[in-house]
């Protein structure tokens, strides 16, 4: 399972983009929180160590045979839906949401390891079935089950964000793997018939602050000093960064505090007001490497397991980055989603270094050598 | 040896997919960003500007008030208002039914508070109390925690030393409203800002404002001042020494008492207004505090009037004081000589009227002297009817009343000299002669403020010579500390000779120190003092009234006297009316002597 060997084919240039992002983020973070007098060690510093320890992860991840992670699937999806519905019932609150699940030393939250869970997961359900003329109806009635449990649980914590995520998981990889379009056609007609239900079933679902910021995402304008205020500020932000940016330190809206969450969820708007358009624009690009790299992989992976989770992880990025820059651009509703490798906190970094992890993995044993 | 790859072609045929989301998302966030930051960014950084500078308005310092010898009246200690910022609210509601609990006042004026809140900028304070006492102050502290968003401002407070002495002539502050607000095109007044809303506060305010400064400085969301870029400081008003003299004031509104009435005493050599005190008076420490809208309603319907400034705005009829300028207008006309006499039996039988003199028993043969110095309204039943309404109006209007003094104090009324073109127009009727009757001896339509009646006597005392009446003794420039004294302005003689001055003086003389004179009780040791009583009815004489009822005081004469002294050189003029004081020689006489030997004993007599 272990291969020391395997250290020879390690992406170490894609570890190279993954470590200049996270780069980017520390500065950003440094700059974000400079001048508040902090009681402990600075935000930035501390990023440094989640970053150090998230590597960990991400060896980790990449050295044991995803073979092996995929095979153990439904053990780590069982044990994700346990700490789902624990943290229900005895959870740190955080934020008017039940996401936090102590362990002693540290707080984890058990919806960051259903997206791991649920990539994994749908790996190897869609890659069990050899179908190559695609899935029909029958098959997704057991994998889109496995979806509904967590997005219910996490949907009831509330953290709408995450649920979203699983859900355009959910969409992608079964676009992937193939499905038959008699059963496209079929499932959007239930969508359509059934939409206003379920939308009003998760809409009772939401807490206020998760409304309001929906609400405010149509209308930023209805209360600049209540809800959409988030979106305004952060507008501002970015578009008076202008072409060459305020330069580092410089950021006015960062520095006078206009720019809400502005280490975590809105570090791209504090990026984009330093750096301006410039700035912006190579830091997409690089996530842009990054992802193109990850269907790279997928698309060169040695079997289906590895391109079904190799694509996995590509999504999960890709929904963070159009959701998150989308958010403080004013496109996208503001529902908590951070920026990966760059807004600060342990958990999204290590989920994201344990989702890169995995992408290395099947790329290093691509080309296995047998002895 | 390589593994053989699985058959992926099916998989790898459908990565477009993905491949294309990608893109088109990348697309989607470089367009989108690139619009806000280069199409869109002039936009943003103007409003990126707004969001962080902020000009502050600082309150000038007010100048003070001290009277003519440097007694301090008016001036400003610190003060604390209590404010709501409102995007610091957690909890509305529950926040001000608390605050509401611990201070007494109610939610509904609150809210009223809240609701106009003018436009300023975000976490700007909005004031639901001014001036709270210690008490109050210490409740709130207390209670910090549980009103977050409540907060207590420190500011500069006007006071008033000594109580309500003279708070009509100095008047009180305010808030600035909308539409004083709305007068100002520059920026020397803020929304906020605190200035003379009645009084000397009200008309000498460009004097005592001073000029707002301003404060640009950074704030950050929670509009926390984190930088300051520039201070124009704030220029602070020049300080008022008014014409009045405090000791005299006091002298007055003592004698005043509780009565209801007005006291102005004027400089005849110039027009200082030296005494001007109006009964009841009101707290103007209170009124400065802004009230709420059931003290202000209760303070406007108080039958006793005590926001009206009697002394300019109370309108009388003269009564037997008018007899002076019917007396002028008979002489000036040549309707009766001095020494024609005529007879008095106690009444005047004029078409089917008796028109009665005050004393039944009547003043025998009198000439214009004695008619004066006895008040017999015979003697001027009898010019007024050779004279006429339109002559006697004619003097009225020279000796300065039916129109406003020009004094400087806000809202003067010009009381009312009738005459047969204004009953015309007014009443719609031709003038009835037998109304001329009531006119000459100060009744009927005649209606004159105490200032009035004051100037009247003073340019009497002066012999025409009229100076325009004026609060201010002198401006004191904060900037270099330099005084400024107002010379007096002389606004005209009266068309009357010389001669009948000296016929009017003599008679005023006959009438204090005289054998038989109305003013008898104002004789003074000190000095010779010239005057005239008067009584203004209140009710005519109406059948339907019982005799019980005209016991009651609302019923009663208003008592007047007009002085001036000394006769010879003359150097104070005093205007006195007593509402309901009855006959005027006993109730407003006294007063007049008073304030005139106390301003003589003063000026060294």
């Amino acid at each position: 399972m272990l291969d020391i060997k395997q250290i020879y084919n390690f992406e170490w240039k894609f570890l190279g983009v993954i470590l200049l992002i996270s780069g980017i983020g520390i500065l950003t973070i440094f700059s974000a929180t400079y001048g508040f007098a902090p009681h402990s060690t600075p935000y930035y510093q501390k990023q440094l160590y989640w970053i150090a320890i998230g590597l960990m992860f991400l060896f980790l991840a990449a050295t044991i045979d995803y073979h092996t992670i995929v095979k153990y699937a439904y053990v780590i999806y069982a044990v994700t839906i346990i700490l789902l519905i624990v943290v229900l019932i005895k959870g740190r609150t955080g934020l008017g949401a039940q996401r936090w699940l102590s362990l002693g030393l540290f707080s984890f939250q058990p919806s960051e390891l259903a997206k791991i869970a649920m990539i994994i997961l749908l790996a190897r359900y869609f890659s069990d079935k050899k179908i190559k003329t695609g899935f029909g109806m029958k098959d997704m009635i057991l994998p889109a089950t496995l979806l509904l449990i967590p997005v219910g649980l996490i949907l009831k914590q509330p953290d709408l964000g995450t649920a979203l995520l699983l859900s355009f998981i959910f969409l992608m990889i079964i676009l992937i793997a193939g499905i038959r379009m008699k059963t496209i056609l079929t499932t959007l007609f239930v969508c359509i018939l059934t939409i206003p239900f379920i939308a009003h079933f998760f809409w009772g679902m939401l807490k206020g602050y998760q409304k309001n910021r929906i609400l405010a995402f149509f209308d930023p304008e209805m209360d600049p000093q209540g809800i959409g205020y988030h979106i305004i500020q952060s507008k501002i932000a970015i578009g008076s960064g202008g072409l060459f940016g305020k330069g580092l330190l410089q950021g006015t809206q960062n520095k006078l505090k206009f720019i809400p969450e502005k280490h975590t969820d809105f570090i791209f708007s504090v990026f984009a007001e330093e750096w301006g358009f410039i700035g912006a624009f190579i830091l997409l690009t690089i996530y842009l490497v990054l992802i193109l790299w990850g269907i790279t992989i997928a698309y060169k992976a040695k079997d289906r397991e590895g391109a079904l989770l190799a694509a996995g992880v590509v999504c999960m990025l890709s929904f963070y980055l159009i959701v998150n820059v989308g958010m403080t651009a004013g496109i996208m509703p503001v529902v908590g989603i951070p920026l990966p490798l760059m807004s600060y906190g342990g958990t999204s970094i290590i989920t994201t270094m344990v989702a890169l992890g995995l992408l290395i993995n099947v790329k290093m044993r691509r080309l296995l050598l047998f002895y | 040896m390589l593994e053989h790859q699985e058959d992926l072609n099916d998989l790898q045929r459908r990565f477009p997919i993905l491949i294309v989301f990608v893109i088109l998302t990348f697309l989607i966030l470089v367009i989108r960003i690139g619009y806000l930051q280069l199409i869109m960014s002039g936009y943003f950084r103007e409003l990126s500007e707004s969001n962080r500078l902020r000009s502050l308005p600082i309150e000038p310092y007010r100048g003070l008030i001290f009277d003519r010898n440097g007694e301090l009246l008016a001036h400003n200690v610190p003060g604390f208002h209590l404010s709501v910022i409102l995007e610091d609210l957690k909890n509305k509601e529950s926040t001000i039914k608390r605050v509401a609990e611990l201070i007494g006042i109610s939610e509904k004026d609150i809210n009223a508070r809240l609701a106009a809140r003018k436009d300023t900028y975000p976490f700007a304070p909005v004031r639901i109390k001014e001036n709270i006492s210690r008490k109050e102050m210490a409740v709130i502290e207390a209670n910090k925690l549980d009103i977050p968003g409540v907060v207590i401002e420190a500011v500069s407070r006007r006071e008033y030393r000594h109580g309500n002495m003279a708070s009509h002539l100095l008047g009180y502050v305010g808030e600035i409203t909308q539409a004083q607000l709305d007068n100002f095109e520059d920026d020397s007044v803020y929304p906020g800002i605190t200035v003379g809303q009645d009084g000397i506060e009200k008309t000498h305010d460009p004097i005592l404002r001073g000029t707002a400064g301003y404060k640009q400085v950074e704030v950050d969301a929670y509009g926390h001042e984190m930088n300051v870029f520039g201070v124009r400081e704030p220029v602070r008003g020049n300080d008022i020494y008014l014409a009045i003299d405090v000791n005299l004031q006091r002298i007055a509104e003592d004698a005043l008492g509780n009565e209801s009435g007005a006291v102005v005493a004027i400089d005849t050599t110039n027009g200082d207004i030296l005494v001007m005190a109006s009964h009841p008076t009101y707290d103007h420490n209170l009124l400065s505090k802004r009230l709420y809208a059931k003290e202000w309603e209760a303070l406007v319907n108080d039958p006793s009037k005590p926001l009206n400034n009697r002394a300019i705005q109370g309108v009388y009829p003269p009564g037997s004081v008018f007899k002076i300028v019917t007396a002028a207008a008979a002489v000036e006309a040549g309707t009766s000589a001095p020494e024609d006499k005529i007879f008095c039996k106690g009444g005047l039988q004029f078409g089917r009227r008796f028109y009665r003199d005050w004393k039944a028993a009547g003043h025998g043969s009198v000439a214009l002297h004695r008619a004066i110095v006895e008040s017999c309204d015979v003697y001027f039943y009898n010019a007024g009817i050779k004279l006429g309404v339109d002559r006697i109006a004619d003097y009225a209007f020279r000796l300065g009343l039916g129109s406003q003094t020009g004094i400087d104090l806000p809202s003067e009324k010009a009381g009312l000299i009738p005459t047969t073109t204004w009953k015309l127009s007014a009443k719609r009727g031709e003038w009835i002669a037998g109304e001329t009757l009531s006119i000459a001896i100060g009744q009927g339509y005649v209606l004159t403020t105490p200032v009035q009646l004051a100037m009247l006597i003073s340019s009497v005392a002066n012999s025409g010579v009229r100076y325009q009446p004026n609060t201010v003794w002198a401006v004191k420039n904060r900037l270099n500390g330099e005084k400024y004294r107002f010379p007096p302005a002389e606004i005209g003689r009266v068309e009357i000779k010389e001669e009948t001055f000296q016929i009017l003086k003599n008679a005023l003389r006959g009438v204090v120190n005289e054998q038989g004179g109305t003013g008898g009780i104002a004789r003074s040791a000190i000095a010779e003092i010239g005057g005239k009583t008067g009584t203004a009815q209140v009710v005519a004489l109406k059948p339907n009234i019982s005799k019980e009822l005209l016991k009651e005081k609302r019923f009663k004469d208003h008592a007047l006297f007009v002085a001036f002294a000394p006769v010879s050189e003359p150097k104070i003029a005093v205007a006195v009316i007593v509402e309901h004081g009855g006959k005027g020689s006993a109730a407003a006489a006294p007063i007049a002597k008073k304030v005139i030997e106390g301003h003589l004993k003063n000026v060294g007599h």
